[in-house]
């Protein structure tokens, strides 16, 4: 018996030399979490994508030829210039330029910045709220709790997009023509964030009701520690695994919402496009043949789009204690 | 059972004075209502003149009341726009909005229903991976990019159907509708097919994810234990099992269609209430931002109710807990 | 020969997972006759109940029976056809689940899921099969039959429900019945009733039952004899009260001294010190060996067969007089 335990010893220091750092890394690797990830070569595919759309919206301004936003560096006579490899392109156009002489490839980078950053801040918005929102009506319950769920049952009978469009819209009749480009961004922000608070709400109440009656939350309201703190350091982190799945969702969602408004003609203003700016551009010059204009900002705004629903997916899947 | 329904109508009543509240709200604080319809040169005389007409100086809950009592008569107000009354344009866009949404709910819960069931029941068949492509592309593409794409397929490059508008219609009194003309048709296929093609996606997915864990119940389980055939236990008892919680679901999103069509609407140029809402926002015309917050409510507030009333004479144990609880 | 019923030789049952592959059951036969009642006894995740899936084909992947062979009245059923083993369940082979709250499907009323199940397995009418269903009702006990069959599974306790679930299973009238923990999600007092009645219908109808349970005292009432399992092996298997009064295997005799009796001699419970080891961990030679009081080093390398010991069969190194021991 003594014979078998030396070779696990070796293995383990083996193991050790490669992996100085703490445990925490190793049982990252080893788990079943970033098994599942590594199987799928798929999700992989999804998340290098994702990355690589985060570090161009990040990089934009070093990687992009040409700023969009600055109306000093757009010259009229070089609008609607087709993608270079066709009979009609012109360097340093790569993808061709837009009506205002707007180089697509540089307005896409741009405007994945726009995406990203409304879609990041309404998910940390909206996510914010649901989550305080559900914390506190699970944990007091009564009333408290029953206005909140009422307010939240309401608010689910109607999209997104129409809260996202009112929200919009009185801001604008109340705020007027003194809405900038960064209080409209926030006005975005807000108005996303505010259509999708309720999921997290609900799974957080959710899971606080299951944690609640349990032994470890008793101990803790003996000890004497605060309502908030239990709440915070210890219901909360059990609750975080679906909250990151509808996190990842609702960024995908937030970003369609994004776009829609963009391409409604209500979001940021057409001097700073976004990609749902763009494609309403560039659709009025389908017809008239010029497509670069809808179909580059098109496909990569899919694309985006794409990799974050599989990533959400695949987290779904994993993290699903009933399919392990 | 009656006691049930009243209380659920309450609510819906108490849910429609909210609504009633915020709209009221936009309709008065948003923006000033007389600037809005006046020309910049109108004295300060005559627009106060105009204010005290409106009855713009009255106490608020005076107001308040003589907004609901005139919205339940269906009395909107003037469209800053347009200068015509709101209720007008809208009975004019409506049935043009519910005929698609129809369309588009009875696409998306057909296939949604075919392409689930088969999904589940065939997990590892090369079309049920396909119908999980289109599914997650379904969820990937927003509903404009779809728009466009049909489009520019299907009209620019093919000429099969129109790119735009919704063909000659017919009218009956105030309806209108496109469903018996070839050329209302043919504008009827490319909405309908974008509209319902995010429903189609979630109703399939629910239904495959529905399915999936129906087949892994007990009593699934002890149905095979009994040796009843694989089609008695699919169709018969895990189809029925999954189909509750479904039709629920679609039912209720019914609303959420009717409200994207207001892209979908504005893809196509498709004249419905959506279509005037998009515009109503982009030139801050409150009273038909107000109005159409209103119809739409009641449109989920009822449909919610009925889905609900439904759900209890399809699932028996529901019916017990209710007569127990009245 | 001819009224053995259910005849299990050498069974071995393995779950594919992503690290190994797990043998939940490793070997195990054992035969059960027309009208006698064996129980499988032992601890949660002995693998009691992976036998009686193993048996009605109802192993799903990643599970499969990995060898050994099934005999149904001499017809060899562990690896049928689909549609084959399909006829056979219901008809054939009845099993009950553990919980009656869940195995009936909420929506449909129980008498048309006992009329189907009939109609499945028999040409009867559909009046015929509402009889026959009113009669199972009253056989297995629901007062009213004729009205409560309409009933939707809600509308009824717990042990009724338990009893729907019987008439379920025996509607068919199969030859072997297969009850994995029937009585462990119900009250006690509601425990005793039904398991009489599993006793009243295999007498009546001859019918074979195989009775899972980890509970001690309804074996000792019911069963005519008693299979010990641990760690997906048989160790001891024989007649009830050999088993229960003279156990020979020292797991078996760890269980039988765990029961509490009402006779009121100061012992301490016995405890077996340790818990079964996991799939994935079991030691080589006999499973039970850290555990044993017994142990030897025979025990720890070479994995015990079950022997013949008078009317008892156990799987020990202590009673196995083929090989001289040697002093430990």
């Amino acid at each position: 018996m003594s014979d078998a335990v030396v070779p696990q010893k070796a293995e383990a220091s083996v193991e050790r030399a490669v992996l100085p750092s703490s445990g925490w890394f190793k049982r990252a690797i080893e788990s079943d979490l970033f098994y599942s990830f590594r199987r799928s070569r798929l999700t992989m595919a999804a998340a290098a994508i994702t990355v690589l759309f985060f570090l161009l919206a990040i990089f934009a301004s070093l990687l992009a030829p040409q700023n969009p936003f600055d109306p000093a560096q757009l010259q009229l006579i070089n609008s609607r210039i087709a993608p270079l490899w066709t009979a009609d392109g012109q360097s340093p156009f790569l993808l061709g330029t837009d009506e205002q002489g707007r180089d697509v490839l540089s307005a896409i980078l741009y405007g994945l910045r726009i995406s990203l950053v409304v879609g990041v801040l309404g998910v940390l918005f909206s996510g914010t709220l649901g989550i305080m929102l559900g914390l506190i009506a699970g944990y007091v319950g009564g009333a408290v709790d029953s206005l909140i769920m009422r307010i939240a049952d309401v608010q689910l009978t109607f999209p997104a997009i129409l809260i996202a469009l009112l929200v919009n819209g009185i801001a604008k009749s109340v705020f007027g023509n003194r809405l900038d480009a960064t209080s409209m961004l926030i006005v975005l922000v807000v108005a996303i964030g505010l259509s999708f608070w309720v999921q997290y709400a609900r799974t957080v109440r959710g899971s606080v009701l299951v944690e609640k009656n349990k032994d470890y939350v008793a101990a803790a309201q003996l000890i004497g520690l605060p309502a908030p703190i239990i709440m915070l350091r210890h219901v909360l982190p059990n609750a975080m695994g679906p909250v990151l799945v509808i996190a990842t969702i609702n960024l995908a969602l937030a970003i369609i919402t994004e776009a829609t408004l963009s391409f409604l003609g209500v979001g940021l203003p057409d001097t700073m496009p976004s990609l749902g700016t763009l494609i309403r551009i560039g659709n009025n010059y389908l017809f008239s043949g010029e497509w670069w204009i809808v179909a580059f900002p098109g496909i990569a705004l899919a694309a985006l789009i794409l990799s974050i629903n599989l990533l959400g997916d695949w987290l779904r899947d994993a993290l699903n204690p009933k399919l392990r | 059972m009656l006691a049930f329904i009243l209380r659920r109508a309450i609510q819906a009543i108490g849910v429609m004075i909210v609504v009633g509240c915020v709209a009221f709200s936009m309709f008065r604080f948003a923006g000033d209502p007389v600037n809005q319809m006046v020309s910049i040169d109108t004295s300060a005389a005559e627009r106060a003149s105009i204010r005290q007409e409106l009855g713009l100086n009255d106490p608020v809950l005076v107001q308040f009341a003589r907004y609901f009592v005139n919205a339940a008569q269906f009395k909107f107000g003037i469209s800053y726009q347009f200068r015509q009354p709101v209720a007008d344009l809208l009975k004019e866009r409506m049935p043009a909005t519910l005929e698609l949404a129809t369309c588009a709910t009875i696409l998306a819960m057909v296939f949604g229903i075919l392409m689930g069931v088969y999904s589940a029941l065939r997990r590892d068949s090369i079309l049920a991976k396909l119908f999980q492509a289109v599914s997650l592309i379904g969820i990937s593409l927003p509903t404009f990019l779809i728009g466009i794409l049909l489009i520019y397929l299907f009209a620019v490059v093919l000429g099969w159907l129109p790119s735009f508008g919704r063909g000659e219609v017919v009218r009956f009194g105030w309806w209108s509708t496109g469903l018996l003309t070839v050329s209302g048709l043919k504008a009827l296929i490319m909405p309908s097919i974008t509209l319902g093609l995010f429903q189609m996606t979630l109703i399939m997915r629910l239904v495959r994810a529905e399915m999936l864990e129906v087949l892994r119940t007990d009593y699934i389980r002890f149905a095979r234990a009994r040796g009843l055939t694989t089609r008695a236990i699919h169709f018969g008892h895990a189809l029925r099992n999954t189909l509750v919680p479904v039709i629920t679901v679609a039912g209720l999103q019914f609303g959420s269609v009717i409200a994207f069509a207001i892209i979908t609407e504005t893809v196509f140029q498709w004249p419905g209430m959506g279509l005037l809402f998009v515009q109503a926002v982009q030139n801050v015309d409150i009273p038909i931002m107000a109005a159409y917050l209103l119809m739409v409510s009641l449109i989920f507030v009822t449909i919610n109710l009925v889905v609900d009333i439904l759900y209890t004479i399809v699932d028996p144990r529901l019916r017990s807990t209710i007569s127990r609880a009245a | 020969m001819t009224d053995t019923v259910l005849s299990v030789h050498n069974l071995q049952v393995e779950f594919a997972t992503r690290r190994a592959k797990l043998r939940a059951i490793d070997g195990v036969s054992f035969d059960i006759k027309k009208g006698e009642v064996l129980g499988v006894v032992g601890e949660s995740g002995a693998g009691k109940s992976v036998t009686g899936l193993a048996v009605i084909g109802l192993i799903d992947p990643p599970g499969r029976i990995a060898g050994g062979e099934i005999y149904l009245s001499g017809l060899r059923i562990d690896h049928l056809p689909p549609e084959e083993m399909r006829k056979i369940r219901g008809k054939r082979i009845g099993m009950i689940f553990q919980d009656p709250l869940t195995s009936l499907n909420p929506l449909y009323r129980i008498g048309d899921q006992i009329v189907e199940t009939i109609k499945t397995h028999t040409s009867l009418s559909d009046q015929a099969a509402r009889k026959r269903a009113i009669d199972l009702l009253a056989e297995v006990g629901i007062p009213a039959p004729d009205k409560r069959i309409d009933g939707y599974p809600h509308e009824f306790s717990g042990g009724m429900r338990q009893r729907v679930v019987i008439a379920l299973a025996i509607c068919a009238e199969p030859e072997l019945i297969i009850a994995d923990e029937p009585t462990t999600a119900l009250d006690v007092s509601v425990q005793a009733q039904i398991i009489s009645l599993i006793k009243r219908l295999g007498r009546d109808h001859g019918t074979a039952v195989m009775l899972v349970t980890h509970d001690m005292g309804v074996i000792a009432e019911t069963c005519d004899r008693v299979a010990v399992m641990y760690s997906g092996r048989i160790a001891e298997i024989g007649p009830v009260q050999a088993v229960v009064q003279n156990p020979l295997h020292p797991y078996a005799k760890g269980l039988m001294g765990a029961i509490p009796t009402l006779s009121g001699e100061d012992k301490r419970l016995v405890q077996i010190p340790g818990s079964m080891p996991r799939l994935s961990a079991i030691p080589p030679g006999c499973p039970f060996n850290p555990r044993c009081n017994f142990v030897f080093d025979r025990c720890r390398i070479e994995r015990p067969e079950p022997v013949p010991h008078g009317i008892q069969a156990v799987a020990c190194h202590l009673y196995d007089t083929s090989v001289k021991e040697s002093a430990a």
